[in-house]
């Protein structure tokens, strides 16, 4: 069968600029003329609409399962559950643990138990009613602290509920000190609330393979998990990336891959699945919610001497990312300081909520809002400045972290947070306010009375790339060729463009590299090799470095053909070291394209060891820092974050726009961590599964921000990029919620922080 | 179901439309239209925002059979031809697209702002905006994009 008649579109607008500069995107015009085809755009003749059953129970037994009612509604073409799995009925990113359809057990309410496809979206939906499953309801494992200690309880899976603990101890992990500050955080289960929902078109072709076209981060883990799935030999599951209407870690686990593969195959016919917003909450994994005891200790003069934490990850159902988060976690557990002493402790663990994965700033998020909070109380107990603690033990290049490992590369963590000290505050109210940037907003609940204003910093370290010991690479096919009588660069790579912006990035590479102008941005698919996922930031470093390592390759095949190895492509031209232009590039080309397929593997890194967790774990670190002003209405416990400014050490910005558009969203979802982003969960049912009762930050909510980037170059990266994606989505939410701390003097040990933490008048559980 | 609408200034013609079929789902699957985005389908993230008949509207809270004989515009009707309309121009050269998924909905809301006031204050931006969900940007360079094109009135 033919691709679909709207699919994937290749990118080859010619717009200028190389490394360093900031050229438009080239998917920019075809996105703004609602050309872009995104992967519920997609189309075929003949399609039909796949739907999913799914288990309204946290924790359940299938006792019978009926599929022959919905059989028989008219315009239904098949009915599939776990007894039409082909191949093995588990997958998994890390464990092998989830089921492609549950079989005899569910374990999170929202678990796919059956499958259809039909001919309208609607009668597949209203088909779903017709399948009978009757379910023995078994009591939810909700509380992850119990979960990580309680044997007696039942398994979720055959090795217990644990899915990871790890510890790690430095120096005299029973040290004491003069100053001692503790504290329990938590923190609720965020969302990714990327906008375009899980979707894609199966088209099943006369080999008996399938292609697959469809939004994801990573094409070839999800090929490899289907193919499994499917009984299928790799090669006979071709993915192809579609348009991604945003990702942020929750398209790094499966969603619709296996089951609209399996009706493709079954029915023959070309198959579509689009989550609407309600499944897409059920349909994703989210970010851990985290509980976390912290004690650090400090001299009277304000340096730290140790911190002991303990920290609980709610992996939910199935393991998913939950053993990365440990491992993020506990080794980025002290931040970006300089910590003699520690004890650290992590658990991740299953339980019957919602299942937790991937999340922008996975693993660091969680214990960067406690331990900046720990930093603030600190400073109190000190009465010191806060920013000036940070900065007096702010770790730097030279430094070792809490497994031993040197720092060797920039880390200007210092000097970040001096930055933002230095930048203006806002001017205080005086006189007549503008009702809308008051708390509450257009709904005038304050013209100024009970509004009081503070000021908090939050700053952190995390990792960049994959870590303890994982080889992390990519891979970049480079063509030159001569096309309309112009040298033309084709840059073929499986790197997921999720709205990043790694297609201009590509572009730019190429450009500095062979000094052309014209770029094509192929599709990315699996036909070339694989690029590793577009997470942990690394995508501009791995599959940049992939690019230029091809780039690089073309060149020097160009510089043979040539005869001459002291030249370089510039200005498509062969321009020697003095700077004459020998020859134009076409003249050297001809008919004959050069083509050259590189890897780019970044630095080998290990795991940590499993009693002491010492071990040269990261391979990078991104740091940023933000400062947060706040207005809080002390009545009605309602927030209006007035100014958040941050200053990030990007290595070097290869998109200077681009960079700081990373920032400002990367922000934007810190804030909504900060005072209103959770799916909340009770008895292991999500209570607000919709955008309706889940709340993003809208641009009313979104304050004006400075941006200060610095480009400390790390030797060891390609260009010396270091990952920027993640960190400000970490240090905007504790700056945040430090500034609503400082506003009200509440303890406020939880976020998102709600109306009701502020005026004490929440429920009680 | 017949439906009679026109379309970007074309009329259409949509036959066996289920009653129960958006406005939405009219335009995307069965008039060849994706433009108008499917986020939330239900009111609330601003992505599938077309006029109808020059009014702003969700399309996906709007019955298809409600459009007869009325005129829908969509972002794929903002520009003429190949020239693109300011607003689209504006949010591609000041970085206002990242994934895109809120863009055409974002530049329908947009566009009627401009050619209601003509030159917006950044509070009638935030307000206009507002409900309109970006998951990527921060808002910022929307800002930035809005009073650009205002600019080139």
């Amino acid at each position: 069968m033919s691709a679909p008649a709207r699919s994937p579109q290749e990118l080859n607008d010619t717009i200028a600029g190389g490394i360093g500069e900031s050229p438009l995107r080239p998917d920019g015009t075809l996105k703004v003329r609602g050309e872009f085809a995104y992967s519920s755009d997609l189309w075929h003749e003949n399609m039909l609409w796949g739907a999913t059953l799914r288990s309204p129970h946290p924790h359940a037994r299938i006792t019978r399962l009926d599929i022959a009612p919905a059989l028989a509604v008219p315009g239904v073409y098949a009915v599939l559950t776990h007894d039409d799995v082909p191949g093995e009925n588990i997958y998994g990113l890390k464990y092998q643990d989830t089921p492609a359809l549950a079989a005899d057990r569910v374990r999170f309410q929202g678990e796919p138990v059956a499958i259809l496809a039909a001919d309208h979206p609607e009668i597949a939906r209203q088909a779903l009613k017709q399948i009978v499953v009757e379910y023995e309801v078994l009591e939810p494992i909700t509380d992850p602290e119990r979960a990580a200690h309680d044997d007696t309880l039942p398994h979720l899976h055959p090795d217990g509920n644990l899915v990871r603990y790890q510890r790690i101890l430095k120096g005299d992990p029973d040290a004491t000190a003069d100053v001692v500050v503790s504290g329990v955080y938590e923190i609720g289960m965020q969302d990714q609330a990327f906008l375009g929902p899980e979707s894609g078109l199966a088209v099943p072709d006369d080999d008996g393979g399938v292609d697959l076209y469809l939004a994801t981060q990573w094409l070839h883990v999800d090929q490899r998990q289907t193919a499994k799935a499917l009984g299928l030999p790799l090669e006979k599951v071709r993915l192809t990336l579609s348009g991604v209407g945003g990702a942020f870690g929750g398209r790094e686990d499966l969603s619709m891959q296996i089951h609209s593969c399996m009706l493709a195959l079954r029915t023959g016919r070309p198959v579509k699945m689009v989550y609407n917003r309600l499944e897409s909450f059920f349909g994703h994994v989210h970010r851990h919610p985290a509980k976390m005891y912290y004690e650090h200790g400090a001299t009277k003069d304000g340096k730290l001497v140790y911190v002991r934490a303990k920290l609980y990850f709610d992996g939910g159902a199935y393991a998913s990312k939950t053993p990365v988060v440990v491992g993020n976690g506990t080794t980025l557990s002290v931040g970006p300081y300089n910590v003699p002493n520690a004890k650290i402790e992590g658990w991740g663990v299953y339980t019957n909520n919602p299942t937790c994965g991937a999340m922008r700033g996975l693993g660091a998020v969680q214990p960067t809002y406690a331990y900046e909070s720990q930093m603030d109380k600190l400073a109190a107990a000190l009465q010191m400045d806060p920013a000036d603690l940070r900065i007096l033990n702010a770790m730097s290049e030279g430094s070792t972290n809490v497994t031993g490992q040197l720092v060797d590369f920039p880390a200007p963590v210092g000097e970040l947070i001096q930055r933002l000290k230095d930048m203006p505050l806002p001017p205080e109210r005086t006189g007549p306010v503008d009702i809308r940037d008051m708390p509450g907003g257009a709904s005038n609940t304050t013209h100024g009375e009970g509004v009081v204003r503070g000021v908090g910093y939050g700053v952190t370290i995390k990792n960049i790339s994959y870590a303890e010991g994982l080889d992390d690479y990519s891979t970049a096919r480079v063509r030159l060729e001569v096309i309309g009588g112009e040298a033309v660069a084709l840059v073929h790579t499986a790197a997921a463009e999720v709205g990043q912006g790694l297609v201009t990035l590509q572009q730019q590479i190429a450009r500095t590299e062979l000094g052309v102008q014209r770029v094509t941005v192929h599709v990315a698919d699996t036909s070339v090799g694989d690029a590793g996922s577009s997470s942990a930031s690394r995508q501009t470093y791995i599959t940049g470095g992939a690019v230029r390592n091809a780039c690089r390759a073309v060149a020097s095949a160009v510089r043979a053909r040539f005869g001459r190895d002291d030249v370089v492509l510039a200005g498509g031209k062969l321009v020697a070291s003095d700077g004459e232009a020998l020859v134009s590039l076409v003249d050297v080309l001809g008919d004959e394209a050069v083509e050259e397929t590189r890897e780019y593997h970044h630095r080998k890194t290990y795991p940590l060891d499993p009693e002491t967790g010492q071990g040269d774990a990261h391979v990078q670190y991104g740091f940023s820092a933000h400062r947060a002003v706040v207005d809080v209405d002390v009545d009605l416990g309602l927030v209006k974050v007035v100014q958040l400014d941050c200053a990030q050490d990007v290595g070097k910005a290869m998109n200077p726009d681009a960079v700081v558009a990373q920032i400002q969203g990367g922000s934007a979802q810190g804030l909504g961590l900060a005072v209103m982003e959770e799916i909340l969960v009770r008895d292991g049912k999500v209570r607000n599964p919709s955008f309706t009762d889940y709340l993003i930050p809208t641009i009313l909510d979104m304050p004006r921000m400075r941006v200060d980037v610095l480009e400390r170059a790390d030797p060891h990266a390609p260009y010396g990029v270091r990952g920027v994606g993640e960190p400000p989505t970490i240090s905007a939410t504790p700056a945040i919620a430090n500034a609503i701390r400082a506003a009200t003097g509440l303890e406020l040990p939880r976020v998102p922080v709600r109306p009701e933490h502020i005026t004490g008048t929440e429920e009680k559980k | 179901m017949r439906v009679n609408v026109t379309v970007n200034g074309e009329h259409r013609q949509a036959d066996n439309v289920w009653e129960g079929e958006s406005l939405l789902y009219l335009l995307r699957e069965r008039l060849g239209l994706p433009g108008s985005k499917n986020a939330c389908e239900q009111g609330e993230c601003g992505s599938c925002t077309v006029y109808l008949d020059d009014v702003p509207a969700c399309a996906c809270l709007v019955a298809a059979g409600q459009v007869e004989g009325r005129e829908v515009r969509t972002v794929e009707g903002l520009a003429e031809g190949d020239r693109l309309d300011p607003i689209q121009e504006s949010f591609v050269e000041c970085g206002a697209v990242q994934c895109g998924f809120c863009t055409p909905g974002l530049l329908i809301q947009a566009h009627d702002l401009i050619e209601r006031t003509g030159n917006p204050s950044d509070a009638e931006i935030r307000e206009a905006l507002a409900g309109n969900l970006c998951r990527c940007t921060g808002y910022e360079k929307i800002l930035d994009a809005v009073r650009l094109a205002a600019s080139k009135r």
